[in-house]
């Protein structure tokens, strides 16, 4: 079974972020750069059954500009077996992204397609659900645990009232939430492999032709501050701010 | 301009998302707002939906492919009823909804907006970026718009006495035999909902452990509080998952919300900044919390914790 796994290059995630001077989205110079976080929980766990026997390959797929390569080397340093990038120097829509996945899941016919739940820039939530939905396959959204047997995946998600596991049958779309892993992180030789491994490049207008997208950013904010009150000296001063000033306690 | 507004619900009652969302339904401005519960034996749930003002029709498809609310039955069935005449889609912001709606979107040919906190008109909207780092402001085009809805963004929607919507049976069938429900292990729930409680009690790694939680849980009881948590708490093991408050947990603007040995990482704040009054309990004084929060005291929980029960 191959395992595909979609990986998008995002403002790492110990960056402050700052809207910049014009509104129009945020700085972005000079700021260093990293796979999302939930992308690399898709990639561990996809190397995790692969070195479970449960899978033949992995391949990472990218989309975006031609310094996405730097993502998948390292995806591939961290065992990876081979990369593809479909490069667009437009900005691509969640919809767009799941089209030109579609066409990948088409092509390579894996087993089990692993993405993060979200990406930590435009925080959509979204693509893994549509590639699903354009496939016709089972979806496992905030994944926190999966097993392969049979035919089947029983993914266990985290729901908002607990954990809801569900039984998919395969081929299917996971993708993840926090717990599911904690990811590996690369040694210099592996780093060193990488380089030899295959990374093809395709043009994703090729692929997918390019439609105008339907959601278009006006401006960015910055979020309003909250502004800090006061610091009470004990207790009995702060049940008395609660009870009597801020009226939130009887 | 009729809007189509999916109903969260787990058979026998709706959840509080739902009412948050169809609020946001009434703020686009149409009179025509139907609601769909797509379940299994959802008469409750359908009961309590036709009492919501603001409602014209509830459209009820109940077959048991629908029970658990499956994305791969419940996406096709959205799309069959929103492309006949609905000019918008709303989802609460849940994991249900999250779940459903770009699936439905995606079989729509649409692009979806998530998570909208504020609506400027029909087609734009407001919404979180960057764990909230930052507010884009987003209009669509699309031939349908199709969006989840952030619930404390959006006050409840008021309700009747008696039924006020009619109720139209919806015969679309959709069972792709592509999932199936395994079991859930659903938190207790003698406590109200973390998303909808008046006031939250939250611990952080400062609680240490687990036990210590015990402490939080004596002030709940007699705030009828529900208890919430930081990442670091829930990483280290303290509490369940489903307690967490922040970017990645659930998002809540409770009355008053209680951080007690919470230092104040972006990600714990992006979920309770927008809470009316917040009270920081801390042992360092220079904790990022301090800034945030309404009241802040300084000092050792363990030994404040039980003086504010003692004084409740």
């Amino acid at each position: 079974m191959k395992i595909l796994v979609a990986v998008k290059r995002v403002v790492d995630y110990n960056v402050k972020v700052r809207v910049n001077a014009d509104n129009s989205g945020i700085d972005l110079a000079n700021t260093k750069m990293s796979i999302n976080p939930f992308c690399e929980i898709a990639l561990e766990e996809a190397l995790r059954l692969k070195e479970k026997g449960l899978a033949d390959e992995v391949i990472v797929v990218s989309i975006g500009s031609s310094k996405c390569e730097e993502q998948l080397r390292y995806s591939m340093a961290l065992g990876a077996d081979r990369g593809i990038l479909l490069e667009t120097d437009s900005t691509p829509s969640s919809l767009y992204c799941a089209k030109l996945l579609s066409k990948m899941v088409e092509k390579e016919n894996p087993g089990l397609i692993i993405l993060g739940k979200q990406s930590i820039d435009s925080d959509n939530n979204q693509t893994g659900q549509m590639l699903a939905g354009l496939c016709g396959i089972a979806q496992g959204t905030f994944a926190s645990e999966l097993t392969i047997e049979g035919g089947q995946v029983i993914v266990t998600r985290e729901v908002d009232s607990g954990l809801q596991t569900l039984s998919l049958t395969l081929p299917a779309v996971i993708t993840t939430d926090l717990r599911l892993n904690e990811p590996r992180y690369a040694k210099l030789p592996q780093i060193m492999k990488a380089k030899k491994k295959p990374l093809e490049t395709l043009s994703a207008e090729t692929l997918v032709a390019p439609f105008a997208p339907q959601v278009t950013t006006q401006r960015v904010d910055a979020p309003t501050q909250r502004k800090a009150g006061v610091k009470v000296a004990n207790v009995e001063e702060l049940i008395n701010k609660l009870r009597n000033e801020a009226k939130v306690i009887s | 301009m009729n809007i189509l507004v999916i109903a969260e619900h787990n058979n026998q009652q709706l959840s509080s998302a739902t009412y948050h969302t169809v609020t946001a339904a009434l703020q686009l401005g149409s009179t025509e707002i139907h609601l769909l519960v797509a379940g299994h034996e959802c008469a409750p749930a359908v009961q309590q939906a036709a009492k919501i003002n603001g409602l014209s029709r509830v459209l009820v498809a109940d077959f048991s492919a629908y029970q658990h609310f499956l994305a791969e039955n419940i996406a096709p069935l959205i799309r069959d009823i929103a492309q006949t005449h609905y000019s918008h889609i709303l989802a609460p912001a849940s994991t249900n909804g999250k779940d459903v709606l770009p699936r439905a979107a995606a079989l729509l040919d649409i692009e979806p907006i998530s998570e909208i906190t504020n609506i400027i008109s029909a087609n734009t909207f407001t919404r979180p970026i960057y764990a909230g780092n930052a507010i884009a402001t987003v209009t669509t085009n699309a031939p349908i718009i199709a969006m989840t809805v952030r619930g404390t963004a959006f006050d409840a929607a008021l309700t009747s006495e008696e039924s006020v919507a009619t109720i139209e049976a919806i015969s679309i069938q959709h069972d792709n035999q592509l999932s199936s429900f395994v079991n859930e292990a659903l938190s207790l729930a003698d406590r109200p909902d973390l998303s909808s409680a008046r006031v939250v009690i939250s611990g952080g790694r400062g609680m240490q452990n687990g036990e210590n939680f015990a402490l939080l849980e004596k002030i709940a009881d007699k705030l009828d509080a529900a208890i919430g948590a930081s990442r670091a708490a829930v990483d280290a093991g303290y509490v369940a998952n489903d307690l967490q408050v922040g970017q990645t947990g659930k998002i809540v603007a409770p009355d008053l919300y209680i951080a007690v040995g919470i230092s104040g990482a972006i990600q714990h704040l992006a979920g309770m900044k927008d809470s009316k009054i917040i009270v920081a309990i801390n042992k360092d004084e220079e904790a990022p919390i301090f800034q945030v929060a309404d009241y802040g005291l300084v000092g050792d929980l363990f030994e404040i914790l039980p003086e504010i029960e003692h004084r409740l």
